[in-house]
């Protein structure tokens, strides 16, 4: 990085003040959202205690509340999503940057930014309409036929379904994705292109060295789409199958943290049952936490098996 | 460069700033409604024939849901709400000043199923019903199902059920129905806008039920008659009480209102679920607006009266087109009867208008 | 062995070029969906009119209108903040205090937008007694923050040192070197940070439900309920009603629009400048 700033100066003082400020109170923000859910989930996390989130059972009527299955479905259907979504926006972020034409890159750039503001409700709806029915008619079959022999492909095809809800993620995802890759390329210096083309490298072996030099950039991406993906509510409630349960089967109806409070919490009165289902909100906090930690890891030591950074 | 847009930023705000001042605008009425979204296509046609009426009072409503409506009216952010589920007594104790229950118009939940092959209309018992949403029954071809329709062809297939994820007052005007039917169902899933569902697929909202069903075969699911009538779907008919088969219509939802008119308690919080008579539609229900029997400012209450007394006679005619039922007019007695209370320091505002709404 | 290289090159090739066709085609399919149930919709006086109750017409100008104030006044605090903090965490954020904001902005990314509705709610909406576009506007600029932040600390770490030290060597200060050579430099990447989070909280509906609420008439007091597209759109899509159901098509499609106009709007103004 660059040089230490001088303390001698006052405008540099003043400005470093300001900046710090705001840095500041994203903090502060994050600290009162977990003191005020906190307060209000008090009743719930006396009355439950850590049996909270081991537990599988969710019942409103009967006042049970447990956030296992919720959890699971949150981290298996973001995990999807990734899978699915992170080497298509990286190959579409190459095609823009690396191959594409600028004549075709800019107008396919913005169309991908377009889509990123697609209310979720409109996914959710095209979702059921279009996306599961060729999931439940021509995709889930062809998986149960010839890799049906796993566990994560068995019984009955309904269309609804975690992996419906990981598809509608990784397709929300992707513009997100590709976006910011696709500006963190663009920002990699053309003379590292040029130097490794003039050793003989081919032009794939060039992008390479380009991706891993943006590598930090692209981990960043990632994190803005994990983000998304663990945050989302109508789109994916509107596919997953809502069923608090833990399947190892992607073909089984599923439920997210995110969805159960969206779902939820505008209908829900009583005060134990309004405090579990901030207490959820709570929950999620710590499993992204955890998550983007956990994805911040992997993708690091991706990049530091390629290239150790300077 | 970069200061002159923050000054233009700091600017815009401070402007926008000025625009604000909402003690002193005006002299038209504005009243904030807001609650169950079942409703919601009635009400907009209501706020907009009575604003064509009354062009000086503004009524909004935003439908946020039932239990919406009732933790806002407790906060007073809203004059008032409305809600598919009666408030629970608990709910009641806790708000700032007495609520009233106001019955102003009815609704049905149905039963719809996607099932290629069969093309009559299909029926159901109680029992199969409580059976099928248990997970008891797990094929369309299992012999209750069979029993309830003898002249029908069922494909041997096993059926999935989908319900709503979302907390509904669909849902516990359901469960309710079940729960009066099905001792099992009472003991093992209770009734409530979010029971844990024995088994099936969750569809958020009605709108979600609705296309999960059409999208999905060997599904079947509930929702509000709008819902089915208007997707194409098919309407289940239900044996009711009397032992007769009914399929939902406005006059049949109307008549299981009209034969629980004696049950109606004094504060009239109740349900119409398996009524009574034998052209009742058993899963009716009413839909409630909730407004505090002390208003706090004279014009206000007052303007609400109003609009809640043409709502209670005028209104009920757009209730049809809509695929709502209409109040029987006995109803329309309790429900003025009860909007009498409402009162402006103990003085009643539904006496100044007692020349409306004959 | 050289052959063995091209050929790789050649497959990773089409392999990209293969990915982003596919990615493009799924794109402009959903894109295809929504123009092809909207379109019909849209005339002049869906985009100018109030929204009216089934069958009687109606439409989206008080929405169109309510979602722009709710998203200018969301930009103005969200986007500054956004990028203070994040040119704060790349320039100066290297110690204990930077990681721990950079770790607690990439979480508040994932928070689901209901819970900052929710947080907003109590604190502004129940302590004031009514529902404001202030408080829409609040919760959006909260969403808004981290998602710049993240994005302009990426985009800066990539202006090259040397960029830096030339400044620095030239005896200019710390923070006119950050304003005038590291941002410009980094700021056709802030805009893209900027875009998304705008075509975020543009297509959110769930932080706006309990806090700018909505409303059926044109209005532009900050102190009273505000429509807005999406919770308009929302209204729409939930009804059992075809013609509701076409005009949330619609409506959304106006809302794509509008991210396009804004997107180019903001890639000319940061070219031109920059």
């Amino acid at each position: 990085m660059a040089a230490k700033p001088s303390k001698i100066l006052t405008g540099d003082n003043v400005f470093s003040t300001v900046l710090m400020l705001c840095a500041a109170s994203v903090l502060l923000i994050a600290v009162s959202m977990v003191i005020v859910m906190t307060e209000s989930s008090w009743l719930s996390i006396r009355e439950f205690g850590l049996g909270f989130l081991v537990g599988q059972v969710w019942d409103p009527v009967k006042g049970e509340f447990g956030a296992l299955p919720f959890i699971w479905g949150t981290i298996m259907s973001s995990l999807l999503a990734l899978v699915i979504a992170v080497p298509l926006s990286i190959a579409v972020a190459v095609f823009l940057v690396e191959q594409a034409p600028k004549s075709v890159a800019r107008p396919l750039g913005f169309l991908v930014e377009l889509l990123a503001a697609i209310p979720s409700v409109v996914y959710g709806l095209w979702a059921i309409f279009v996306l599961a029915p060729i999931l439940r008619v021509h995709v889930q079959p062809a998986l149960q036929a010839v890799l049906g022999w796993l566990p994560f492909f068995q019984g009955t095809i309904t269309g609804i379904g975690m992996l419906t809800g990981g598809v509608v993620l990784a397709i929300m995802i992707t513009p997100i994705i590709t976006a910011v890759t696709r500006d963190v390329l663009e920002a990699v210096p053309v003379t590292q292109r040029e130097a490794s083309l003039a050793l003989g490298a081919t032009k794939w072996e060039t992008t390479r060295i380009v991706l891993s030099n943006a590598s930090s950039g692209i981990a960043g991406a990632v994190i803005l789409g994990l983000g998304r993906a663990i945050g989302e509510t109508m789109a994916v409630t509107m596919v997953i199958g809502n069923r608090p349960q833990i399947s190892v089967s992607l073909f089984d109806p599923a439920y997210s943290i995110a969805s159960v409070i969206a779902n939820e919490y505008t209908e829900a009165t009583g005060d134990l049952y309004l405090s579990a289902l901030t207490e959820m909100g709570l929950i999620l906090f710590i499993v992204t936490f955890g998550v983007t930690a956990l994805a911040k890891l992997l993708i690091m030591s991706v990049a530091n098996r390629n290239t150790p950074r300077h | 460069m970069r200061r002159s847009s923050c000054v233009l930023i700091i600017l815009s705000v401070l402007l926008a700033g000025c625009f604000s001042g909402r003690h002193s605008r005006g002299d038209s009425i504005k009243i904030q409604g807001a609650g169950s979204t079942f409703i919601n296509p009635l009400m907009q046609k209501w706020v907009h024939e009575f604003g064509a009426l009354e062009p000086s009072i503004k009524i909004d409503y935003q439908s946020i849901g039932s239990g919406g409506a009732i933790k806002q009216v407790k906060e007073r952010t809203i004059q008032f709400g409305a809600t598919d589920v009666a408030m629970s007594d608990e709910d009641l104790r806790s708000a700032p000043g007495e609520l009233l229950h106001i019955p102003v118009i009815l609704g049905a939940v149905v039963l719809t199923y996607n099932l290629e092959s069969v093309k009559e209309n299909l029926r159901f018992s109680p029992e199969t019903i409580a059976d099928i949403f248990l997970g008891k029954i797990s094929r369309w071809d299992d012999e209750r199902i069979r029993a309830d329709n003898p002249y029908v062809e069922f494909p041997p297939v096993e059926l999935t059920v989908v319900h709503r994820s979302d907390g509904s007052g669909t849902s516990a005007v359901f469960t309710n129905y079940l729960a009066k039917v099905s001792p099992e169902w009472k003991e093992k899933v209770g009734e409530g806008t979010s029971p844990a569902w024995p088994v099936g697929l969750g569809g958020k909202g009605n709108e979600g039920v609705t296309g999960q069903v059409k999208q999905t075969p060997n599904t079947i699911g509930y929702v509000e008659l709008a819902y089915a009538v208007k997707n194409k779907l098919p309407v289940a008919q239900i044996r009711n009480s009397a032992g007769n088969f009914i399929t939902p219509d406005f006059r049949t939802v109307s008549n299981a209102a009209a034969e629980s008119v004696d049950i109606a308690p004094a504060d009239l919080r109740f349900t119409i679920t398996n009524a009574k008579g034998a052209d009742a539609y058993p899963i009716s229900s009413y839909v409630f607006v909730l407004i505090y029997k002390d208003q706090q400012q004279r014009n206000l209450g007052d303007a609400l009266v109003d609009f809640l007394v043409w709502s209670l006679n005028d209104g009920q005619k757009n209730a049809q087109p809509l695929l709502y039922a209409p109040l029987p007019a006995e109803m329309v007695r309790r429900s003025t009867a009860k909007l009498a209370e409402v009162n402006f320091q103990g003085e009643s505002l539904l006496a100044s208008h007692s020349g409306e709404g004959k | 062995m050289i052959d063995q290289r091209r050929i790789v090159n050649a497959i990773m090739t089409v392999t990209t070029a293969a990915c982003a066709f596919a990615v493009v085609a799924l794109l402009l399919l959903i894109l295809g969906y929504i123009s092809y149930q909207g379109i019909s919709s849209i005339s002049w006086q869906f985009l100018v009119e109030t929204p009216k109750p089934v069958g009687e017409g109606g439409g989206i100008g008080n929405a169109i209108v309510g979602s722009l104030i709710l998203l200018g006044l969301a930009s103005a605090v969200g986007i500054p903040v956004g990028i203070a903090v994040g040119t704060y965490l790349s320039e100066l954020g290297s110690g204990w205090f930077g990681k721990t904001v950079r770790f607690v902005a990439d979480t508040m990314i994932g928070v689901p937008s209901i819970v900052f509705g929710v947080f907003v709610y109590g604190l502004v909406v129940v302590r004031q007694g009514y529902f404001s576009t202030l408080a829409g506007s609040l919760a959006l600029a909260l969403i808004m923050i981290p998602i710049v932040s993240r994005t302009t600390e990426e985009m800066i770490r990539l202006v090259p040192d040397t960029m830096r030290e030339g400044a620095l060597a030239l005896g200019a200060p710390r923070w006119r070197v950050t304003l005038d050579i590291v941002l410009p430099a980094a700021m056709a990447g802030i805009a893209t940070g900027a875009m998304l989070a705008i075509a975020r909280v543009l297509g959110e509906t769930a932080p706006l439900l309990f806090t700018a609420f909505g409303s059926r008439f044109y209005n532009i007091y900050l102190d009273e309920p505000m429509a807005s597209l999406t919770v308009q759109i929302y209204h729409y899509a939930i009804s059992p009603f075809e013609e509701w159901h076409a005009k949330a098509w619609a409506a959304t499609l106006v809302l794509i629009t509008l991210i396009l106009g804004i997107n180019i709007l903001v890639r000319i103004v940061t070219r031109r400048r920059y």
